[in-house]
């Protein structure tokens, strides 16, 4: 049953946009984020709208997908749309009921904060859906190698987290596995109280960590094995290469970006 | 030159693992490997037996220098393992596989995994390509080169692992009981590789294992117990001292059993018989006799 969960949130189908340098995918999403922060107008919206949008398209990625990487976080919506009605009050007094008080500014900035969230979250998991997570890591790793100059330790980070995704698998696997072996002992895992059901967790807890240490050694062992040591001196079987479209969405990325602030500069005049 | 036909060479080997620092000084741990000389050939395949606590994988790990010995040397191919200089050309030269498969795949992808030896040793990109599909090829896996490796049963994995070291273009491997965790599918398969990985490319094999029937098939069997060598012959030779090996809790293959109980009782049939067509034709020329008296 647990083996279900997915990694990640890759999902495989051919377009442009997964074809693209994962590099560049991470620097469009960073300069997506600082025009829709950068805006304080409903313009910016609008164009961010169309950023998405044109995204979305370029994907092939279903409208249902951004649907679903919404619906986590529709508590946090609802409590900003909330905080903003009750504590900004300017404008008129649109509706009043003992200490509750919603103002036309009020009912604005919450209506702005939300579709800015809603673009923050459809725009950046189309990053996560169209990359697959090691070539992220890659990415990542080549992204950061400049901080190697003050002694970051970039591969070893990078490393760390394909070994990370390389065994999640693995131990849920050995999860479940822990798990029937308990219950087939008479534990009781989703049965009782919700501190019982904590309790019960350790049996599957403190297994699961020995034999996690177990294998860490092992995959030490096995790497030093194979002439693992570190990062220096180490060539890649796949090389990241940018190529003609990764140009022009950069391009496109800047010009969106010029585009918003020049609104934005219009705006407060 | 004698000396360069020896892929690895142990004289005078002896180890413990080294005290706690909170235990006792007085206190040493006990000896795992006692005077372990031993020489391999290359080219050779010989399986290493013994029972569990016998040194077996205690002996392989010295080969590639993740053990150094306490006393005595180790050389791989003229190398000496206690030469920190040599430990990168000793690793590449010597490749190691465990037992569990799953605790030495490194990638998320089986190419990525089988790429992980050629891009530590800084080999260019091209070649680490035509290195994987080689490798890939030679266990027949090539096909899967781009599935993740929790999709691959047991013995897949086992090839996978055995093809991350054959990148390294290593002139011997040493399997560290890689069968214990397969279902007898996954074993053949990773017997049947091996056998072709010495047969076809020349590399020398050392198989540590614990099944009788795997140490049958090798050119030369040494049978290691209490931290040493107590016999080291062909499998003919080792396998027909059914006594010996009983005293040294192990088991022979089941034909070999067969012929020593028959002769046992007094029949005329070879003591070296170690494989199952070996006994057929030996068990068909005694029932020949047998009708003709």
């Amino acid at each position: 049953m647990l083996k279900d969960i997915t990694l990640g949130q890759y999902f495989p189908v051919d377009s442009v946009l997964h074809r693209m340098d994962p590099r560049f995918k991470i620097i469009f999403t960073m300069l997506f984020i600082i025009m829709l922060f950068a805006g304080n107008s409903i313009w910016t919206l609008v164009l961010g709208a169309v950023f998405v949008l044109m995204a979305q398209l370029l994907s092939k990625i279903p409208l249902k997908m951004s649907w679903k990487s919404i619906k986590p976080i529709l508590p946090i919506l609802v409590f900003t749309a909330v905080l903003n009605l009750e504590f900004i009050s300017s404008g008129d007094v649109l509706w009043e009921w003992s200490f509750i008080k919603i103002t036309e500014g009020g009912l604005q900035t919450s209506v702005f904060m939300i579709c800015r969230i809603i673009l923050l979250i459809v725009g950046s998991s189309l990053l996560t859906y169209t990359t697959s997570p090691i070539l992220l890591t890659d990415a990542i790793e080549a992204l950061m190698s400049p901080l190697r100059k003050i002694k970051f330790p970039v591969h070893e980070m990078a490393m760390m987290m394909s070994i990370a995704l390389r065994f999640i698998p693995t131990l849920l696997e050995e999860t479940d596995k822990i798990m029937s072996a308990q219950k087939a002992r008479g534990a009781a895992l989703d049965s009782g109280k919700l501190t019982q059901r904590v309790k019960a967790l350790i049996p599957i807890l403190i297994p699961l960590f020995v034999s996690a240490f177990r294998r860490a050694e092992e995959l030490a062992t096995a790497m030093e094995c194979r002439c693992y040591r570190g990062g220096e001196g180490r060539t890649r079987l796949r090389q990241l290469r940018a190529e003609k479209r990764d140009y022009i969405g950069l391009f496109v990325c800047l010009v969106f970006l010029a585009a918003s602030i020049v609104l934005n500069v219009l705006h407060k005049v | 030159m004698h000396f360069m036909d020896e892929m690895i060479t142990a004289t005078h080997l002896t180890f413990r693992y080294p005290a706690e620092e909170e235990a006792d000084e007085q206190y040493e741990n006990p000896r795992i490997l006692k005077d372990v000389s031993l020489s391999i050939e290359r080219g050779s395949f010989t399986a290493v037996l013994g029972h569990n606590g016998s040194g077996k994988s205690t002996f392989a790990k010295h080969i590639n220098a993740i053990l150094l010995p306490e006393e005595g040397t180790v050389l791989v191919d003229g190398m000496d393992t206690r030469e920190e200089e040599n430990l990168f050309s000793i690793r590449q030269k010597a490749g190691m596989v465990f037992q569990n498969p799953d605790n030495q795949i490194v990638a998320t992808i089986v190419e990525e995994d089988v790429a992980f030896a050629p891009e530590n040793l800084g080999v260019p990109p091209e070649e680490i390509r035509r290195r994987v599909d080689e490798s890939l090829k030679a266990v027949g896996m090539y096909e899967y080169r781009n599935h993740a490796p929790t999709q691959l049963s047991g013995g897949q994995k086992q090839r996978i692992a055995i093809a991350g070291v054959i990148a390294m273009q290593p002139d011997c491997i040493v399997l560290d009981e890689p069968t214990a965790m397969l279902d007898p599918q996954g074993r053949q398969e990773v017997l049947e590789t091996i056998h072709r990985l010495n047969r076809e490319q020349g590399i020398t094999i050392v198989l540590i294992t614990h099944y009788m029937e795997e140490a049958a098939q090798a050119d030369r069997v040494v049978v290691i117990d209490d931290g040493r060598v107590v016999l080291d012959d062909t499998p003919e030779k080792v396998f027909s001292q059914v006594d010996r090996m009983k005293e040294l809790g192990l088991d022979v293959p089941q034909v070999t059993e067969l012929a020593w109980e028959l002769r046992k009782a007094g029949y005329p049939i070879s003591p070296e018989i170690i494989t199952e067509n070996d006994c057929l034709s030996a068990l068909e020329s005694l029932l020949e006799k047998e009708s003709i008296t």
